[in-house]
């Protein structure tokens, strides 16, 4: 699935990555658990989670996850974004709760890593 | 190659810092992707433990062909009963920690998994070292 029509269907606003838009995806892994995000063993797949502070940018980082979905438009700090941005990741946020983005998402094709 | 982090317990600003320096070094060596995954993931836990659990701690990174050790030593309240922290599901952490994404019982047991060696060194009241050995 491409990032651009990944956006388009969860109502989503690009807060930093746009030349991103481009890439595609394949996978998705929904958590607001951090541990559990970082025993995924694959690497190119979105980040969906209502989980906005440095520790979930982080995780992101190191898990080598390159998409990162916020839901219910939780606010994004500049400090959050500077990693984010140092780490060529694109950042969106939807106003969709995490059930209602997951759902689309699915339906939508977007596979599931476990 | 040795590097040396200081981590303070409670920043959970900087909780990741280290990790993720150490993560840059191991890509401009060239080191595999897979591997250095294994590295950050099991460092990552362990210095947010360091943040989460004590009440300050230093990451030495000892890096040569073979291969990096971790060691992760805190000045904290040490682990009572290492066998349950290493049980998955197990934490002692607090709300902070939880609201941070974390404190699930997770962090041992990801970093077990991930390391080829590693050993837990404790003493109740006085801290706790971590050494962690992964081969490239």
């Amino acid at each position: 699935m491409k990032i651009q029509d990944l956006c388009s269907l969860v109502g989503g606003t690009v807060v930093c990555g746009e030349s991103r838009l481009d890439d595609n995806v394949e996978y998705a892994f929904a958590s607001d658990l951090m541990s559990d995000v970082l025993t995924v063993k694959i690497q190119n797949f979105i980040l969906i989670t209502g989980l906005a502070n440095i520790q979930s940018i982080r995780t992101a980082e190191m898990s080598d996850v390159p998409f990162m979905l916020l839901c219910r438009n939780k606010e994004v700090t500049q400090e959050m974004i500077n990693i984010a941005k140092e780490n060529h990741m694109l950042l969106v946020r939807s106003p969709y709760s995490m059930f209602r983005c997951s759902g689309i998402l699915y339906s939508a094709g977007l596979k599931p890593v476990y | 190659m040795h590097l040396e982090y200081n981590v303070e317990g409670g920043d959970f600003t900087r909780a990741g810092y280290a990790s993720s320096q150490i993560k840059k070094t191991l890509k401009q060596l060239n080191v595999d992707a897979t591997v250095i995954k294994r590295v950050v993931v099991a460092l990552y836990e362990a210095e947010v433990n360091i943040v989460a659990h004590a009440y300050r701690g230093v990451i030495y990174a000892d890096i040569n062909g073979a291969g990096i050790q971790l060691r992760l030593a805190d000045e904290g309240p040490g682990i009572a009963d290492v066998d349950m922290a290493m049980k998955r599901g197990f934490s002692t952490a607090s709300r902070e920690v939880r609201e941070m994404g974390f404190g699930a019982g997770m962090g041992l047991p990801n970093i077990s998994e991930n390391a080829d060696n590693f050993s837990i060194d404790t003493i109740v009241g006085k801290g706790t070292t971590l050494n962690i050995e992964i081969k490239f």
